[in-house]
């Protein structure tokens, strides 16, 4: 348990190309819509957290375009800081800077365009320059690598994996703001044009554009604001070794461990039984059920069927990515703030079509950085 | 919880043009080491690793996941932050706030950077807009010729007031083996050094450096254990406004105004050249010497000349500054400000062996970068 | 310690984008094209003018709502005489030296407009100096900042 909550938060739709916005016009958007979620006015934000990514951005201080669009400069200037990674962590920062005392109020600003530069060459360029880089690799053909490993090591089928694709592209269908929503069969997914074996189009998620925004506040002022604050109850993060052939990719131990630590804050001891609802980062579909059996929601191997059997479908007994998830939209560094935004906007009831139904008192968010989830933050949320 | 929070360790590499006995993740790891053996720990006893560089100047993506090897990070909590000149400082105002926080006791923070692994001037050019800035820009260089060459013509400044400065600097960084400058230069030389832009010469700027710097950061408690005598953070200030870089006001430095009333009016600090007894500035070019010290209220607009020629600042001086040699006998862009840092700290622990001040209560640390941005972490002998 | 020979690996990253100006950069870009207008926008708060048009004023927070059609003529007010080699990173070419980079105060403007200045004379070249836009032919302009050619000093 924390003394933080999230009191404010927006994100914009996710679609293919925005060209009526460039970073400062996505992000001015979701800022002012964040504050009047909250109802607060940019003077009552003392500390400000932007995250964006200088490849993704072709530009290096990719943090220069969005300062006077978050607020930062207002009236002299405030603190700010900037994190390159997933938005969950700069999320975890931005509390970091409540927690030490030194600020009240945090806004949280995340941006990506994945129209404007070539997914292909930045996520190249991940890898290491000397061994790695040169063989061609990229985020796609390292997730394959992943996908087969998965497979192999614990007797799965490219259909378990279309299932997610299946369940997560129909719940989208309930979501505004998804880029893809879609009714898909298993044939469909099954005779997707392939990409990486044994990954196929509807295995992968889309390349979009988009932004998001969160207003964090420290107990004393959240609990005076009108609306009902989504506490932090639990984050931690964690990463494994960087090296392909240093991993075993069907593992994600720093999820195991993250999400152990996540727990422990929280105090909870069964997740299945205490947690109602998940947001994970499902970039690729085989991803949904590997990061799911790492969250200690199933024993290892078991996620699959589960998602078969229907459990974590949109009225099952524990939905997972009801909005869609990253399947459905995927821009990069925003797709993890984006999950904390849609479980809590589940915890708040405010999910609109994609509200599931009974109560959701607590609920997880999960982001990642690196080649095949080599880092991860979990968030648990609550009311 | 909440926990006041001193720096129990700092460490560097030797830094110098050209690094090529090292890759990147080994360059970074010789700072890791050095720091943990500093403050006496191993990889297991560090906590959370926050890590930082530019990513243009290699062309590495996801520096913080490439570099585990090096930064120690193995299955441990691990954060990338990035924001230009001040980088350096954004990561270690961040492991300040990491143990502060009272989430993590003791945590590792690294800044590095290899220069000579691209063209430095093309990296920086694509720091700047690209649809309004880029095609013209060339580089940090031209923005601070236009700011020092207001300065000059508003107060009168000569060029020697400057070249005065970068002796200071060069003179100081003799005395620190680390440096990649430390040879001492006279006026005549700065004067004598090729123009690069009206009024910079070529010995009133930074070199481009290959190098890495890590500190240690530690809550309370545990600093009191592990550490006799920490550098505690008292406070930190920061302002990055601005957008393009044509909406800087090049006669005035407003975010080291803005950052430094900040930082004294939390602090009580009303006479700033009495009361700190060190400051290691993030000086890229000799004018900010000048010009800078009087946006810190050092002293009135245009009188900065007087204290640098009084030698206020040398070493032995009211108020020393970059007893390290600073930024111009060293510049490895994402280490910089980590650099300003670890030289405070170890001038508060009494650990600047060749370059001590004697007896410091007070040190100030600061970075610029960005659409001239800057960043402020104030140290001190007894926890605030 | 012993000599060994130490490798360099060399890779010329190619990395195209395709940056979206906007609303306001494509307002101010098609003034240029069509029209060999220079825009800005006015913040209601403070009262000041910016270059180019934005979706807010910095400072106030505020949406600088009223579009301002700027002079094409100023002053200098910085300049630099760029003459050392660096790639441009547009290009993946070393950029043509010497040339000259500028911060130009367009009338009516209350900001500076980062171009080049067509002079690379020092005696010629002082802040305050008056200058003025060099705008492409027509048929030659096709909406980017560069449709201005440069700025030259009028004396």
């Amino acid at each position: 348990m924390t003394d933080i909550a999230i009191v404010g938060m927006a994100q914009t739709p996710y679609r293919r190309r925005r060209d009526d916005a460039n970073f400062a016009e996505l992000i001015y958007g979701v800022t002012c819509e964040a504050l009047d979620d909250a109802g607060l006015e940019i003077g009552d934000i003392d500390n400000f957290i932007t995250v964006s990514n200088d490849f993704w951005d072709g530009r290096t201080i990719s943090s220069m375009a969005v300062q006077d669009a978050c607020g930062s400069s207002f009236d002299g200037g405030r603190n700010v800081s900037t994190v390159e990674g997933d938005g969950t962590f700069g999320l975890l920062y931005g509390m970091m800077r409540i927690l030490s005392g030194a600020y009240q109020t945090t806004l949280v600003v995340v941006h990506c365009k994945g129209s404007e530069g070539n997914m292909r060459l930045i996520t190249n360029g991940m890898f290491d320059y000397i061994y790695t880089r040169p063989l061609g690799i990229e985020a796609t053909g390292a997730a394959a690598l992943q996908a087969r490993r998965y497979m192999d090591k614990y007797k799965l089928t490219e259909e378990d994996f279309a299932h997610v694709s299946i369940k997560n592209r129909g719940n989208a269908l309930r979501n505004p703001n998804a880029q893809l929503a879609e009714t898909l069969s298993l044939d469909q997914v099954m005779a997707s044009k392939p990409i990486a074996s044994p990954l196929k189009l509807h295995d992968i998620s889309p390349i979009s554009d988009g932004a998001a925004a969160v207003v964090l506040a420290h107990r004393n002022v959240a609990n005076k604001l009108g609306r009902k604050p989504v506490w932090v109850k639990g984050i931690a993060h964690c990463s494994e070794a960087h090296f392909l052939g240093d991993r075993d990719l069907a593992e994600a131990p720093a999820l195991r461990d993250a999400a152990f630590r996540a727990y422990q804050m929280a105090g909870i001891e069964d997740p299945f039984a205490e947690i109602d609802l998940v947001e994970l980062y499902d970039a690729y579909s085989y991803m949904e059920p590997l990061w799911f059996e790492e969250l200690g929601f199933c024993p290892k191997g078991k996620g699959a069927e589960l998602i078969r059997l229907g459990a974590t479908a949109f009225d099952g007994p524990l939905p997972v990515n009801p909005s869609g998830g990253v399947l459905s939209a995927h821009a990069v560094l925003v797709a993890g703030l984006a999950r904390v935004i849609e479980a809590s906007l589940q915890i708040r009831g405010e999910a609109g079509e994609r509200q599931v139904e009974g109560p959701v008192e607590l609920a997880l968010a999960h982001g990642i950085n690196g080649p095949c989830g080599q880092s991860h933050c979990v968030v648990i949320l609550g009311e | 919880m909440a926990q006041r929070v001193g720096i129990i360790g700092f460490g560097q590499t030797y830094h110098r043009s050209h690094r090529d006995d090292v890759n990147g993740v080994e360059l970074i790891n010789e700072a890791v080491r050095a720091a943990l053996e500093d403050a006496g720990l191993t990889i297991d006893d560090i906590d959370a690793v926050v890590i930082g560089n530019m990513d243009h100047f290699e062309a590495v993506n996801y520096v913080d996941t490439w570099s585990v090897d090096g930064s120690g990070a193995w299955m441990k909590p691990l954060i990338k932050l990035t924001t230009g000149g001040t980088t350096g400082s954004t990561l270690g105002i961040a492991g300040y706030h990491h143990a502060a926080s009272g989430l993590f006791d003791v945590v590792l923070v690294i800044g590095w950077e290899k220069n000579s692994e691209s063209d430095t001037t093309g990296a920086i050019i694509t720091c700047s807009d690209p649809i309004f800035d880029r095609f013209s820009f060339s580089g940090a260089l031209p923005g601070l010729a236009v700011e020092a060459s207001a300065y000059i013509k508003r107060y009168g400044i000569k060029e020697e007031d400057a070249a005065r400065v970068a002796v200071r600097d060069r003179a100081h960084g003799a005395n620190n083996p680390y440096a990649q400058l430390q040879t001492p230069v006279t006026i005549e030389e700065v004067m004598q050094s090729p123009m690069l832009s009206w009024p910079i010469k070529l010995l009133d700027i930074c070199p481009r450096s290959d190098g890495a710097a890590a500190v240690i950061f530690a809550g309370e408690r545990k600093a009191r254990q592990l550490c006799s005598q920490p550098a505690w953070v008292h406070y930190t200030a920061v302002r990055h406004s601005h957008t393009y870089f044509g909406d800087v006001d090049y006669t005035r430095l407003h975010t080291l105004e803005a950052a430094v009333q900040e930082l004294y009016h939390h602090m009580g600090i009303k006479e700033p050249l009495k009361e700190l007894d060190v400051v290691e500035l993030y000086q890229p070019y000799s004018f900010a010497g000048l010009k800078w010290i009087e946006a810190m209220g050092l002293c009135k607009p245009g009188e900065s000349p007087r204290l640098i020629w009084d030698g206020v600042t040398d070493m032995g001086g009211e108020l020393p500054f970059n007893p390290s040699g600073g930024v111009i006998c060293t510049n490895c862009i994402g280490a910089t400000g980590l650099l300003r840092i670890g030289e405070a700290a170890l001038q508060v622990m009494d650990r600047a062996i060749g370059r001590q001040v004697p007896d410091v209560n007070l040190a100030l640390a600061t970075g610029f970068g960005g659409a001239y941005w800057s960043d402020l972490m104030l140290l001190g002998k007894k926890p605030w | 310690m012993e000599k060994v020979e130490l490798i360099h690996l060399r890779q010329d990253v190619d990395l195209p984008y395709h940056w979206a100006a906007g609303r306001y950069g494509s307002m101010m870009l098609r003034a240029l094209r069509d029209r060999k207008v220079i825009l800005g926008n006015r913040c209601p708060q403070c009262n000041k003018v910016y270059v180019p048009p934005r979706v807010v004023c910095g400072p106030c927070f505020v949406q600088p709502s009223e579009v301002v059609e700027l002079s094409p003529a100023g002053i200098l007010a910085g300049y630099s005489v760029v003459n050392y080699p660096f790639i441009d990173p547009e290009t993946g070419q070393k950029r043509p030296v010497p040339y000259t980079y500028a911060y130009i105060k367009l009338d009516g403007c209350d900001n500076y407009l980062s171009h080049l200045v067509d002079e690379t004379d020092p005696s010629r070249l002082y802040p305050g100096v008056r200058v003025e836009a060099v705008f492409r032919p027509d048929g030659e302009r096709v909406g980017r900042l560069q449709d201005i050619l440069h700025f030259r000093v009028v004396d």
